[in-house]
């Protein structure tokens, strides 16, 4: 299972943070610190996975971004991985420029993804449908 | 009104939205917390405005102000406002917000029933949509009660993007909300054929997490989920169902021989990674199961070549994920994963530390006495290459773990392994200097054959500053100096010059080290003292002795001054003890022999098992109380009078006296498994005077002679470094292969003449256990204290209900080339039923027992059965057996489980399996013309043996050794008779029985005297014992 879904930039700051789990404020503090320091302190060359306390994290890079996946010790990492990939890609695609503004359009789109912290699409274009009918919505 | 609402818009334009927050918060990095109040202050303002558009952006700048960890529980209620507008892009904010703040603590939950219910029935998809996506978020059992109804009938919508949220979100409230899972599964399963691709995933996503919860209730569904996983071609699908599978073999492990091949051609096909890894981690999970219930098909083969492709690519995530299941096939396969050694070998110099360590997690279960030197010599590369003390540190504490594993199974040279320690001395900085000395003192102590070479080793190290002088900074290795000065004092025979050593410890710059290593030191120098006096004694050199006796009188006061009370001690009473021998010097009395007297014994390894075995005195009780335990009435006396708590007071009264009888008991019962498993408590054992009056001492320790076959060499100068073992150890090896080649020709020459009694085994090129080792571990001999029971009296002690089940009737049947079948029969003596039995042994170099493949060497075998009290069954076991010349004892434990009433717990039993010679022999009948021409053979060997007074009638004896040895008589005549027998291996042996005047002789032929001679023996012993 997911547990958390993390975007960070390169100076460890949070960009969207998304829990399938609710976890009291200060202890996700805690998590978020030890995460992003475990993740952005690796090397290139270094694999995307990372064992920490009871999670699995998977993390990748984009430019200056990095997604991290917090996931459960019977989760496929590989499979997550290309998750984010896939969650990339729509990303990529729906969004011309910077997605900071946007960061609810983010969540529509992630919500359509993930859901009780389980891969439910992975199609991108049933994934951006709502969106898209959100966006006509809003120019009328 | 109308100005209201235009002042209110005006006003809007000033307000921060979203975007100029991110901003402000990305300016204000200095002070950020400042910052972030003041624009909270704004927000609440806003909230106060009845413009649902000011609260939707207020609303919406404080989700992401929760997303940067700030609290905003105080504006649920606003949240609420917010989704409840009528207009969709507010709504949605509003459930956003709910989403990433709301939890099953949120009171408020209970004002959105209404209103989330007004959602999902509404006629716009999208408002239905976002409502359910909110939902799954932050879903009570509360709101899983009352709006199942709802979402079940949405599963049913037109819009498939609204069936296909249901669907999802149905698993919630299942989880929330069990008692919903009944009446909605039949559509859920419906919703597996929806034409619509995105809800029947979404169907089987819902499915397989629910059956990976409880998997007994979803069996049924198997065959349909085997249908979808051949069917299907989307990738995220397929990994879902693969994994429900995972979950339900070990349920049905038919299933699992099913799986294979869809699996396998899965493996072959696909093209996605993730699906690939996937499958073969079920492969692997399945395999673990068909090992414990012993129809595993095959080892994974298939997935250890996969698992080699992956971690032989480049990208580094598969490296890391191949390993990470290679390990997992280790637990099971251990062999089909050895031959990959190199592999794993080569992930050492990985850039990434991750797979470094995961690559050493592996080497441990690689290996093998034939590799382990290999093995070793390329991690001590490393450690001298490692950057950084954890990594060098992981990898000193692994190449301790795997030479020591098992009992140092794998060393088949331990001053080779006193080397490597030695070496790993040198590691500055390291933290597990204990770790190090510990194996020192327990090799040095267990191994005795080594004690020579370890002790001139240690004598090196104590003589080198350099240990000392890091002990400033790095106190950890220091320890080592601990172990190096206790050796060399207990086994100071060994030493070659005690009288440098002697002024080695006692430097002034010892004082240095820590006051627990100064004792040591201190007391160790008093025993190499007594070493030097009595050594010297047979050429008596005066001046050498009082030089030592100087030395220490010189260097001890030092000590003596320590601010360690245990350093000062040991100091000042050995100070006066030399000071005393030294005026006994100057009268020329010798002293040596009373010096050494104070240091007398040989210390030994204590078994275990050792505290048990001594029996309690007669008339001592051990569940007496030594004291009364105080009454009840006392201790309530003794509580401190509460003013206060008076009600507390008559409220626990009551509970207390129920308490007595009961309780008491229980706390006895406590008590006494407490005791059992207590390693420094004796036992009472009944049987106990009989092995009181056996044992004599310590002369009855049994001691076995350790083979050495390695020169023990002492290295000149400085210390030995540990790859000459290595070359060692090959030409010793190459010398046992020769040796063995020449048997194995002589053999095969023999057994080409007779027909059809081929061995089965192939001896290959050179077999793990072909490998003799240098050194034996000390285990059998661990010391058992005086008054010892024999373990066979300990495994038939009738009082101990547990112990009372008996193993008898150890007999070899019959045989097919080097097998032998045992047939054990098991007997439950005792009032409790026993399960889950598993057989062990431990093998010896020329038997072993026959394990299922794959599994290792070490592994136990279950017992097909389970015993009721009081039953018995039989159940058969095959060991291969190499040489079968010579009688011989395994050792073995039975392990199961104990189920009483309500508790179950786990024991164990000891016993030893006796493979007599005459076991080997199989009646084989033989006609008197066939053994008249055998006898006149050149190739038998004979002898005879006597036995007087045998008061048996002659066709008694007979049957006696017919029985009992397996023979067939082939001639009779009078009071003489000819038998033959033959061996499973195709010796044959002929007996000449003459009897006269209650005096036997046996007169008897063999290809193979000592199996002959052992035979005999055997029979003597079955005459003397009637």
């Amino acid at each position: 299972m997911i547990k958390f879904l993390l975007m960070v930039n390169k100076q460890g700051q949070i960009r969207l943070s998304k829990y399938y789990e609710h976890i009291d404020l200060a202890k996700r503090a805690s998590l978020e610190v030890d995460v992003i320091k475990g993740c952005l302190s690796r090397k290139k060359e270094e694999c995307s996975f990372v064992e920490y306390k009871d999670y699995k994290l998977v993390y990748r890079q984009y430019a200056s971004l990095f997604v991290m996946v917090g996931v459960s010790e019977n989760e496929n990492e590989l499979a997550v991985y290309e998750l984010v990939h896939n969650f990339v890609e729509v990303l990529d695609k729906y969004f011309s420029r910077v997605i900071m503004f946007n960061l609810e359009k983010v969540h529509v789109i992630l919500d359509e993804m993930i859901l009780n912290g389980h891969i439910v699409e992975t199609n991108k274009s049933r994934i951006l449908a709502p969106l898209l009918v959100l966006d006509k919505m809003a120019e009328s | 009104m109308a100005l209201k609402m235009v002042k209110g818009s005006i006003d809007r334009i000033f307000d921060k939205n979203l975007q100029d927050l991110v901003r402000g918060v990305r300016s204000h990095r200095e002070d950020e917390a400042k910052y972030i109040s003041s624009c909270i202050d704004e927000i609440k303002q806003e909230l106060k405005q009845d413009n649902i558009a000011v609260k939707a952006n207020a609303v919406c700048k404080l989700t992401y102000l929760q997303m940067l960890g700030y609290d905003i529980s105080w504006a649920a209620f606003n949240i609420v406002e917010v989704m409840s507008s009528s207009k969709f892009t507010y709504k949605r904010i509003g459930y956003l917000a709910a989403s990433q703040c709301f939890h099953d603590g949120t009171d408020v939950i209970m004002l959105t029933t209404n209103q989330i219910r007004k959602d999902l029935s509404s006629p716009n998809q999208y408002d239905t949509g976002v409502a359910l996506t909110g939902l799954s978020c932050f879903v009570t059992p509360d709101l899983a009660r009352d709006l199942a109804n709802d979402i079940m009938t949405l599963m049913s919508h037109t819009k498939p993007y609204i069936r296909k949220k249901a669907v999802l979100i149905m698993y919630k409230v299942f989880l929330k909300y069990p008692e919903s899972l009944r009446p909605a599964f039949p559509r859920l399963k419906e919703k597996l054929d929806d034409p619509d691709p995105g809800v029947q995933s979404a169907a089987v996503n819902v499915i397989c997490e629910l059956a990976r919860r409880n998997p007994r209730n979803y069996l049924s569904l198997a065959p349909l989920f085997f249908k979808l996983m051949t069917s299907s071609t989307n990738n995220w699908v397929l990994i879902k169902i693969i994994k429900l599978f995972g979950a339900l073999t070990p349920l049905e492990p038919r299933l699992g021989k099913k799986l294979i091949e869809p699996l396998t051609n899965l493996i072959h096909s696909t093209s996605a990674m993730s699906l690939l890894y996937e499958c073969v981690n079920t492969v692997i999970a399945d395999c673990c199961v068909c090992v414990k219930t012993d129809t595993c098909p095959r080892p994974p083969q298939l997935c250890v070549q996969k698992l080699r492709i992956l971690i032989e690519d480049s990208d580094q995530n598969l490296k890391y994920l191949g390993l990470l299941a290679m390990s997992k096939i280790l637990k099971t396969h251990p062999k089909s994963v050895q031959s990959h050694k190199d592999l794993v070998l080569q992930c050492l110099d990985d850039k990434d530390e991750s797979i470094r360590l995961r690559a050493l997690d592996l080497l441990y279960g690689m290996v093998s006495k034939k590799n382990l030197m290999e093995i070793v010599k390329k991690l001590m590369v490393h450690v001298d290459k490692a950057e950084g003390t954890t990594y060098r540190d992981e990898l000193l504490t692994k190449i301790i773990d795997i030479c020591s594993q098992s009992n140092y199974q794998y060393i088949t040279n331990f001053e080779w392994y006193i080397s490597i320690l030695v070496e790993l001395t040198r590691l500055e900085g390291t933290r597990h200097g204990h770790l190090i000395a510990s194996q020192m003192l327990d090799v040095a102590v267990r191994v005795k054959a080594i004690r020579g070479f370890a002790v001139v080793q240690m004598a090196t190290l104590l003589d080198n500053t350099t240990l000392l002088a890091g002990s400033g900074q790095h106190k950890s290795i220091c320890e080592v100096l601990y172990a190096a000065a206790w050796i060399c004092g207990e086994f100071s025979e060994h030493l070659e010059d005690p009288v440098h050593t002697l002024e080695a410890m006692l430097r002034p710059k010892v004082a240095t080290l820590p006051g627990h290593i100064q004792a040591i030191y201190i007391q160790n120098a008093a025993k190499l003292f007594a070493a030097v006096l009595n050594g010297q004694q047979g050429t008596p050199d005066c001046q050498t002795m009082q030089e030592s006796s100087q030395l220490l009188i010189d260097r001890l006061p030092l000590f003596v001054q320590s601010a360690d009370l245990e350093v000062q001690e040991r100091a000042s009473c050995i100070l006066q003890l030399v000071k005393f021998i030294q005026k006994l010097q100057h009268k020329e009395v010798e002293v040596g022999e009373e010096v050494t007297a104070l240091f007398a014994g040989e210390l030994n390894p204590v078994a275990p098992k050792a505290q048990k075995k001594v029996p309690v005195p007669d008339g001592l009780d051990l569940d007496a109380w030594i004291n009364e335990p105080p009454s009840e009435s006392e201790s309530e006396d003794e509580k401190p009078v509460a003013v206060f708590a008076e009600e507390e007071l008559r409220h626990a009264r009551p509970h207390h006296t129920e308490v007595d009888e009961k309780e008491l008991a229980r706390r006895r019962e406590a008590r006494k498994q407490e005791q059992a498993n207590n390693p420094f408590y004796i036992k009472a054992s009944p049987t106990s005077q009989k092995g009181y009056q056996d044992s004599t001492g310590v002369e009855h320790i049994p001691v076995v002679q350790i083979d050495l076959s390695v020169p023990l060499k002492v290295p000149g100068g400085w210390m030995s470094t540990s790859d000459k073992y290595l070359k060692l150890e090959e030409e010793r090896r190459q010398r046992e292969r020769k040796e063995r080649g020449k048997k194995e020709k002589k053999k095969k020459k023999k057994r080409e003449k007779r027909s059809g009694m081929g061995r089965r085994h192939d001896s290959g090129p050179e077999s793990e256990e072909d490998i003799a080792p240098a050194h034996m571990v000390d285990i059998v001999t661990e010391e058992m204290p005086e008054n010892a029971l024999s373990s066979d009296d300990d495994e038939k002690d009738p009082n101990d209900p547990y112990r009372a089940l008996d193993v008898c009737d150890i007999q070899g049947n019959l045989q097919n080339g080097s097998q032998v079948v045992v047939s054990i029969i098991f007997e439950n003596k005792s009032t409790s039923f026993l399960k889950s039995m598993e057989f062990n042994v431990l093998d010896s170099l020329n038997s072993k027992l026959q394990r299922p493949e794959g599994s290792g060497p070490h592994d136990g075998l279950t017992v097909p059965f389970q015993l009721p009290p009081g039953v018995s069954n039989e159940a058969r076991f095959i060991f291969s057996v190499q040489s079968i010349v010579m009688p011989q004892r395994l050792k073995g434990t039975l392990t199961f489980i104990v189920k009483a009433d309500d508790s179950s717990t786990h024991e164990k039993l000891d016993f030893k399996l006796h493979f007599t010679c005459s076991s080997y022999l199989i009646t084989t009948p033989c006609y008197s013309d066939t053994f008249a021409k055998l006898l006149e053979s050149a190739d038998l060997k004979g002898t005879s043996v006597r036995l007087q007074e045998v008061s048996l009638p002659f066709h008694h004896l007979l049957a006696k050794i017919c029985f009992h040895h397996h023979f067939s008589v082939v001639e009779r005549i009078d009071s003489c008779a000819s038998l033959y027998s033959r061996s499973i291996q195709g010796h044959h042996v002929c007996l000449l029985v003459k009897y006269a005047h209650q005096t036997v002789t046996i007169d008897a032929k063999c290809d193979e005297s000592s199996l002959l001679g052992n035979v005999l023996e055997e029979i003597k012993k079955t005459f003397s014992q009637s």
